[in-house]
């Protein structure tokens, strides 16, 4: 199952309107998570999680990076994040419902910061790109 | 019963007060309808919903949304007991309605984005977390009288 055109197009281009920043938003997003379903932060027992943590915000840079390859590899998202399901399996053994609380902060992120961009439309193009993702990071759960 | 630390409390306050509750509830209704198109079975009667356009601009849609907000923000004023506030609505969700309670936790988070989207900076990571313990409860307590 694939996005559709259009959805892809909107992903895109917020995308590059996003441009140098999404690791600052990831980094958002990631504050959220901890913030709004504080479960998550089992899996973080090892990192400084207060305000402004470097490996909060370092971590932020590699699921954003993750992020922008997403983006890149719309057409085959499950192909473009095999190692990184493989590694959220059987190295960080993450429950994959955790997926969803970062998917839904990143929403809530970009909500915040791009209230004009995120019209309804937007916001469901987003949604299912988020979706397929998760998706695809679960692929390898089995 | 939800528990809110008397900053949450603070918080979840501050911002409904600055909340325009008809507007924000057909917002939020609008975008469940469109972001989760299949939360459509429920509106057979509402008319055109067949764009993400016409879906925010029916006023059935902002109607409703405005009958669904007005009662969740009863629920902000009963926080220690949202589930005596919600029985009767909870009943009438499951037995005459029969809405899945997992409807109820998609519009928490929709109307969290909306939000976000309209509070901006003011909408820092301790007031979304005090909000998601609010639209929890409250989908906890919409769910509790079914059987």
């Amino acid at each position: 199952m694939v996005l559709s055109a259009a959805d892809q197009a909107a992903v895109r281009a917020l995308w590059r309107k996003l441009g140098n920043n999404v690791g600052i938003y990831a980094t958002e997003a990631l504050e959220r998570t901890f913030t709004a379903f504080p479960t998550t932060k089992t899996y973080f027992a090892h990192f400084d999680l207060s305000p402004g943590s470097a490996q909060v915000k370092a971590h932020g840079k590699k699921v954003a990076d993750a992020l922008t390859t997403a983006v890149a590899h719309m057409d085959d998202l499950p192909g473009a994040l095999s190692a990184l399901s493989d590694l959220h399996k059987h190295q960080l053994r993450v429950d994959p419902v955790n997926f969803k609380f970062l998917g839904h902060c990143l929403l809530v992120t970009l909500a915040r910061h791009y209230p004009g961009d995120f019209g309804p439309a937007m916001h469901a193009s987003l949604d299912k790109f988020l979706s397929h993702v998760i998706s695809a990071l679960a692929s390898s759960y089995g | 019963m939800v528990h809110l630390t008397a900053d949450e409390k603070a918080a979840v306050t501050a911002l409904w007060g600055k909340v325009n509750v008809d507007e924000v509830g057909g917002e939020a209704l609008g975008r469940l309808l469109v972001v989760y198109p299949w939360t459509q079975r429920f509106f057979d009667s509402f008319g055109d919903l067949s764009s993400p356009d016409a879906v925010m601009g029916n006023p059935k849609v902002k109607a409703h949304g405005k009958k669904v907000l007005n009662s969740f923000s009863d629920g902000l004023k009963n926080l220690d007991n949202l589930k005596g506030t919600f029985a009767k609505l909870s009943e009438l969700h499951c037995d005459k309605l029969h809405v899945d309670p997992e409807n109820f936790k998609l519009l928490g988070n929709v109307l969290v984005c909306v939000l976000a989207r309209h509070f901006g900076k003011q909408f820092t990571p301790q007031a979304q977390g005090a909000f998601q313990k609010v639209v929890a409860g409250v989908a906890n307590a919409l769910a509790h009288k079914y059987h």
